[in-house]
């Protein structure tokens, strides 16, 4: 790694309890209905599945086979059927139509249905309207985390976003809340809280609720803990991804820790399954690196490798029988994952080095610094008018919309026609949801709400004028970009040459263009030790900071290890480039961050999260 | 003390001995005469029923409710049918069992609880004699019917009726019967004179106790003991045959020299007891004959009641109450005249100790000689818990303390939870508490069932120090017993809300483990809402308020604190409640007022009702949304006319809303839908549901060049899109002569390049260098080096003298271009120098 971390860094925390844990629960139910049956997975649990207990797992614990659930009629003969899914609604319906159906045909079985990570009522409510609530057994799966790398906790909850930000339903908060205990029960107790965000607040606060009466460990794993809601912060997610690790998300999507690479990359003629964690030696040196200094990286180590399988030239028998024994399978293995990643890396190159990209990335670093913004609107507008791409659009026009405040209204309305045109007109809805949320608005005349809300705040009293606000803050967000970038020092001077080998600070993410605004509000909570100071930023964000004791017996001055290892919980996802982001401070510092979020977001999933052309 | 034993009445080889528990509070007029009476087992209260067979209407029977000790604790005028029997439960219910088969439960205080029926064909043929049992599953009853039948159900909270088998030749009802509780099965047992039977589900069989000789006649009474262990049979020729219940052994037969039949007749044992022994009473005498042929004989005056107990027989008459049990063996060999017991000689020493006397030390030497002072000191401890006079206790206690200052290594534990107990059992023995509970009992009753008792007695203070006092934990102590209080408190009429809402917080404050909740719902059953809604304000968990404020009707403010308590699924509970309680609209006024609620029962409609969907932002007058909805909406639909339709609403509702943006876009669509139609139908097109820019595309690559046009004109097309549009589309069908045609309609508002790249994507280079000099001066390098023109490229470059470009073509230029690249660094290095 071109940088060292510093030597007093605290030990990660060993979270591979957590996936035993999940892994005993899910076998206790199982157990619990004896006997041969088959086994229906909701898609997106899949994968997650897949790393807490495999198909040979199941198949000890009588599953007989395997199905996806695809929201088709059931074929199968087995008089036990399972069904492992998500509190969702349509996927109960669809388990009323299997239970039905075989109703009238006659065909008697059990069924039973194992929510994860919860079970919600509207479930009940939906078996019991579709009256088969007698007929299902119901189970939770108490499976809140999955560690995805040491380091990366994930609750594989994409749909929090929407369901939380847009439709603003909280049926999550306790989820996220449960997790929160969880890991404050096995690696707390947490001596302190700091976060910001009305859903951070709550899961705060919900938890709180939790762990009241809860005997502590004596045992410290982690000491303090981070919430942050993803609307503090959208620039970051929206822009495009430069380091390596992002990067792989953003072209060939990682799922769950895992991408899958096509032919093209592997250059034989079939795809590859990858785990991209730490495990891979390769990948744990180059992702978190600036993209312009992975081929250099990836020469040298193609370089080393080839010396050590040069030493063997020269070796007696017997040096070579340890060679062999040792070593070789060791560098076979980093062979095969270096060929790999190459091979992804030539296939980034090939995408990303036309100039349509590096004309993208001089557009998003301009409306970063607020330069030329004419030019970048008619960069956007001929970006959709040549129908580049769908969700690329949306997110430049997003990106637009916050860092400028509002477009103007003139923009606005032309920019939406011009869309429409390419993409058709359901996507009206669409703008209707980036508009409450904030991401795509028009710029208000004045600052006439804040005018209003000052006056409405006059005649009512506090708690209604808190009330107040939110309604306001949800109906038009203010994204007060500009002023933060300011007063935070987000985009540093451009004159400078910023050396990409070396990064000086977080921005090397962004080639050094922009710090992430959510590591910023966390590297400067963590020095200050709270919010104070920090009065302007929050009034900027319009967002509910909080910092509070975690557990009352913890003792802040024990265990300095433990108050150096940070838990950083993102409510509505995160990016990759914000966790090496993280890393970067966290060696700068001597920290250790644990990221744990809802999902791994990019621009592409968050814009997706947003579009309404589901029929 | 040789007058601890004064009482003392040796029988065989143990002794018996009466202790006097209380002078009777009560003052009754005609002692036990003419009564019904039962009393509970372990202290339990005692209940009258004065002349149970009067009949007028005039003069009812009075039913009484006494402690043990003879407290009145209520009484009231018996309104209902003539009563068989009472009899009370485990948990000091009252059950009068009437002649009709109701059964009637009341609690301790009197109050009507609940009934039951042993049976509809009991109302016919009526209860002739019944029986109130304890098994281990609960308090049952047993009754003998009119036609001679029985009937019985082993737990009366969990009713099974069970109708034993007919007894064969039986009329009436038998002689004297009883209920065995045997290897998990309940049974009776009947006498019909010469015959004894066993009952059970399926059967009656004859049985013959063994031993029991043809000649003593037939069984006129019997008993069970405590533990449904051992039977006692009694015979008209005055014969006692003692054994086991099962029937197949014989523990004695004793002939009793009385030919009338015994009143009462009660086991009086003890666990490990010697002497297990039979209590007999007539109208003047009260008998006990043990095992050994022997009898002791007291004379009575008054009509007594017999209460068996574990460890003894209550004898309770109307003045008095005294115990009557077999002396442990630990007491008798501490007390026993001239006893040589280790534990004897220590309380001899301790006497002498407190007399200064030398012979204190020579008491003891004794016993350590025999090292059995560990001994002593224990069986002074276990004789102190047997004593129920405090004296006694204490002297006996000092004994033993004074015996472990000799003792290096005794675990004081047994002393010292002895003292406590002793302390705790001294204090309920009490005349004004009256739960007279010997040791033994107390242990087999448990600490726990103790509380409750005192609880359920309301002896709240007393309650809470014997917590405090013993340390038990708060959750299972203290607040548990102020649960109790304060859900008792809550139903006092004669105080006002706000009192007993202040007297509740200050007493229960935040102690652990009380749910305000729970008083709360205690409050509401006794009919005071207010206060019930007061109480909820205290609990802490919003969660835990909701339920019961859904049952007050006060779903208001249930929703509210569901929504405080940021737990969805309560939201949802409340939602649906109201969805099914209020009418629609009261019910989305009231969502109105909740957003959060409202968002949750949208997510659902959402996904379930898209009408109600509809109706909620029509309430709202939400028009956006409400547009937003038929938008979505018109997705679903397949039929073009619907479609158009369902999207004028939108477009009025956005005009509503004052969108023009969106009304504007939706007319757009509306008149894009018609125009694919007309193209469809007229072409084939498939264009339905594009969008315009797919539209023209779609059109140009079908070559319906016109109709594009006229697309790009009615829906005013910027310029560049369309060019780009039609320059991909020709390019794409290699139109090459078309597409020259069309760049020389006019100036193209893209510009030139655009045609060069797009022609060298098609691998055209001929038609490509055809635009080359079209391009503006600025990208004509680029233009160039597109078509690999490196000359042309060079030439451009060096006359227009930029360096950038210059540098770029460099770049492009291989080995083989030599002269090209001398070229290009001479004109660079002119340039700069300039």
């Amino acid at each position: 790694m071109a940088h060292s971390a510093r030597k007093d860094s605290p030990e990660l925390p060993d979270f591979s309890m957590l996936k035993r844990l999940a892994k005993d629960q899910l076998i206790y139910l199982l157990e619990q209905l004896p006997g041969k049956k088959d086994l229906f997975i909701e898609a997106d649990l899949m994968s997650p599945l897949d790393r807490i207990a495999n198909v040979s797992t199941l198949r000890q614990h009588e599953v007989d086979k395997l199905y996806k659930v695809e929201y088709k009629p059931v074929i199968s003969n087995s008089d036990q059927l399972c069904f492992l899914i998500r509190p969702r609604i349509q996927t109960v319906k669809w388990i009323c139509d299997v239970v039905n159906a075989d109703k009238a045909a006659g065909k008697a079985r059990s069924y039973k249905i194992i929510f994860t990570s919860q079970k919600f009522y509207a479930c009940d409510a939906v078996l019991e309207e579709q009256g088969i609530f007698g007929d299902v057994t119901t189970d939770e799966w108490p499976f809140y985390l999955l560690p995805l790398d040491e380091d990366i906790i994930s609750l594989e909850l994409p749909e929090f976003f929407r369901d939380n930000f847009l439709a603003g339903d909280q049926r999550w908060v306790r989820t996220a809340s449960n997790a929160l205990h969880l890991l404050h029960s096995l690696y707390g107790p947490f001596s302190k809280v700091y976060g910001i965000g009305r859903c951070s607040k709550m899961v705060y606060e919900s938890w709180r609720q939790i762990k009241e009466g809860e005997q502590k460990t004596d045992k410290v794993d982690i000491g303090k803990v981070f919430l942050i809601d993803r609307d503090v912060d959208y620039v970051t997610p929206l822009c495009s991804q430069v380091v390596y690790e992002g990067l792989v998300d953003d072209i060939f999507r990682i799922k769950c820790g895992c991408v899958e690479l096509g032919p093209d990359v592997t250059s034989s003629d079939k795809s590859i399954k990858v785990m991209l964690n730490s495990q891979d030696k390769v990948f744990n040196e180059i992702r978190n690196e600036h993209f312009s200094n992975v081929f250099g990286f990836l020469s040298q180590k193609a370089r080393n490798l080839q010396t050590a399988y040069d030493k063997r030239r020269g070796m007696d028998i017997q040096q070579m029988k340890t060679f062999v024994s040792e070593e070789l399978k060791g560098l076979k293995q980093e062979h095969r994952l270096l060929s790999l990643h190459i091979g992804a890396s030539e296939s980034i190159m090939k995408k990303k080095t036309k100039q349509d990209f590096q004309e993208l990335l001089k557009t998003e670093h301009s409306l970063l610094e607020g330069f030329e913004i004419r030019e970048c609107i008619s960069f956007i507008e001929e970006h959709i008018n040549r129908q580049i791409s769908m969700i690329e659009s949306l997110r430049l026009l997003c990106l637009l919309s916050i860092t400028e405040n509002g477009l103007l209204p003139k923009d606005y309305r032309s920019l939406k026609a011009q869309y429409l045109k390419s993409y058709g007109i359901n996507h009206l809805l669409t703008f209707a949801n980036l508009r409450q949320l904030g991401l795509l608005v028009e710029q208000q005349p004045g600052e006439t709400l804040t005018a209003m809300e000052s006056k409405v705040g006059k005649l009512v009293n506090d708690k209604t004028a808190g009330k107040l606000t939110d309604a306001f803050s949800s109906l038009a967000k203010k994204s007060n970009f500009r002023a933060l970038s300011r007063k935070l020092n987000l985009v540093p001077k451009s004159d400078e040459e910023y050396d990409l080998r070396v990064p000086r600070d977080m921005a090397y993410i962004f080639s050094g263009a922009y710090v992430p605004l959510s590591c910023k509000l966390i590297e400067q909570v963590l020095e200050r030790d709270g919010w104070t100071g920090l009065e302007e930023v929050t009034r900027l964000l319009n967002a509910h900071e909080f910092a509070g004791p975690g557990s009352n017996g913890a003792d802040l001055a024990a265990k300095n290890d433990a108050q150096r290892t940070i838990l950083v919980m993102f409510l509505g996802g995160c990016t990759y480039s914000e966790i090496s982001a993280l890393r970067f401070l966290g060696r700068e510092r001597g920290f250790k961050f644990i990221v744990v979020t809802t999902a791994i977001t990019n621009s592409s999933r968050l814009i997706e999260a947003l579009l309404d052309n589901h029929v | 003390m040789a007058f601890i034993t004064a009482n003392w009445n040796p029988l065989g080889e143990a002794f018996f001995r009466k202790t006097e528990l209380y002078d009777m509070c009560w003052n009754i007029r005609d002692g036990l005469r003419d009564s019904l009476v039962a009393a509970a087992p372990y202290g339990g209260p005692i209940a009258l029923l004065r002349e149970p067979h009067r009949r007028s209407p005039s003069s009812r029977p009075q039913l009484e409710i006494y402690s043990a000790s003879g407290l009145a604790i209520t009484s009231f005028p018996w309104k209902s049918g003539p009563v068989v029997q009472l009899g009370w439960t485990v948990s000091d219910e009252l059950l009068c069992v009437q002649e009709d088969g109701t059964v009637l439960i009341y609690d301790l205080f009197g109050s009507f609880k609940r009934h039951f029926s042993m049976g509809q064909e009991v109302v016919q043929s009526q209860v002739l004699e019944a029986k109130v049992f304890h098994s281990p599953y609960g308090t049952g009853v047993a009754i003998v019917t009119g036609s001679s039948r029985f009937t019985l159900t082993t737990n009366i909270d969990d009713l099974k009726l069970r109708r034993l088998p007919e007894v064969p030749g039986l009329q009436g009802k038998p002689c004297c019967w009883v209920v065995l509780t045997q290897d998990r099965q309940t049974k009776v047992l009947l006498s019909t004179g010469p015959e004894l039977y066993i009952l059970d589900n399926t059967s009656c069989t004859a049985v013959y106790p063994p031993g029991l000789s043809p000649q003593t006649g037939s069984i006129v009474h019997m008993t069970v003991s405590f533990s449904y262990r051992y039977l006692a049979l009694f015979t008209d020729t005055g014969y006692l045959w003692t054994g086991f219940s099962h029937l197949q052994e014989k523990l004695s037969e004793v002939d009793t020299k009385k030919t009338t039949v015994p009143k009462h007749m009660v086991w009086c044992r003890r666990p490990q007891s010697q002497q297990p022994s039979v209590v007999l009473m007539w109208d003047r005498l009260l008998m006990v004959v043990g095992q050994c042929n022997d009898t002791i004989q007291f004379p009575i005056e008054d009509p007594c009641v017999l209460v068996g107990e574990l460890d003894g027989v209550r004898v309770i008459n109307s003045t008095n109450q005294e115990l009557l049990q077999e002396v442990p063996l630990v007491c008798q060999d501490i007390f026993k005249i001239a006893s040589m017991a280790p534990g004897a000689l220590l309380l001899e020493a301790h006497r002498e100790y407190e007399k200064s006397s030398q012979k204190a030390d020579e008491y003891l030497r004794e016993i350590k000689e025999q090292s059995m002072l560990g001994e002593a000191v224990r069986q002074c401890v276990e004789a102190a818990g047997h004593e129920y006079d405090s004296n006694t206790q204490k002297s006996l206690l000092r004994a033993a303390s004074f015996g472990k200052c000799f003792l290096t290594d005794f675990s004081p534990d047994q002393f010292v939870q002895t003292c406590r107990e002793l302390r705790v059992l001294n204090a309920v023995r009490e005349s004004s508490v009256g739960l007279p509970l010997t040791h033994t009992q107390f242990k087999q009753m448990t600490l726990q069932v103790l509380i409750d008792r005192l609880v359920y007695r309301q002896f709240y203070p007393l309650a809470m120090e014997i917590c405090r006092y013993l340390k038990i934990p708060d959750y299972q102590g203290v607040s548990r017993v102020l649960k109790h209080w304060a859900s008792c408190k809550v139903q006092q009429k004669d105080l006002s809300d706000e009192a007993i809402a202040r007297a509740v917080c200050m007493k229960v404050g935040d102690s652990p483990g009380v749910s305000y909740s729970d008083i709360a719902a205690k409050a509401y059953e006794s009919g005071r809402t207010e206060l019930a809604i007061k109480l909820l304000d205290f609990e802490a968990r919003s969660g835990e308020q909701v339920p019961l404020l859904l049952k007050m009707k006060r779903s208001q403010l249930a929703l509210s604190k569901a929504v405080e308590s940021g737990d969805t699924d309560l939201v949802y509970t409340v939602v649906s409640y109201l969805k099914s309680e209020m009418n629609r609209g009261d019910f989305f006024m009231t969502l109105r007022n909740q957003p959060v609620a409202l968002s949750l029962y949208r997510q659902f409609c959402k996904l379930q009702e898209q009408d109600t969907l509809k109706d909620l932002y029509n309430q709202d007058d939400d028009h956006q949304e409400l547009a937003n909805y038929y938008i979505s909406a018109s997705y679903r639909e397949k039929r073009l006319d619907t479609r158009l339709s369902i999207l004028q609403s939108a477009v009025d509702e956005y005009n509503k809303a004052k969108n023009e943006f969106a009304a504007k876009a939706t007319e757009d669509e509306m008149r894009l839908l018609r125009f694919q139609r007309k193209l469809d139908d007229e072409k084939g097109a498939g264009l339905l549901g594009l969008s315009v820019q797919a539209t023209i595309e779609a059109l140009l690559a079908l070559g319906l060049h016109k109709q594009a046009e006229q697309l790009y004109k009615d829906f005013r097309v910027p310029d560049k899109r369309y060019w780009w549009l039609k320059l991909k589309s020709l390019a794409e069908k290699e139109e090459w002569e078309e597409l020259e045609k069309f760049s020389k309609s006019k100036k193209s508002p893209i510009g030139y390049l655009a045609f060069v790249e797009v022609c060298m994507k098609h691998n055209n280079r001929y038609e490509a260098k055809k635009y080359v000099s079209k391009v503006t001066p600025e990208q004509k390098v680029k233009a160039h080096l597109a078509v690999s023109d490196l000359e042309g490229a060079a030439e451009v470059a060096i006359e227009r003298r930029n360096d950038a470009e210059m540098g770029a073509v460099l770049v492009s230029c291989t080995a083989s271009d030599q002269l090209l690249i001398d070229r290009l660094n001479r004109a660079r290095a002119a340039a700069t120098k300039k």
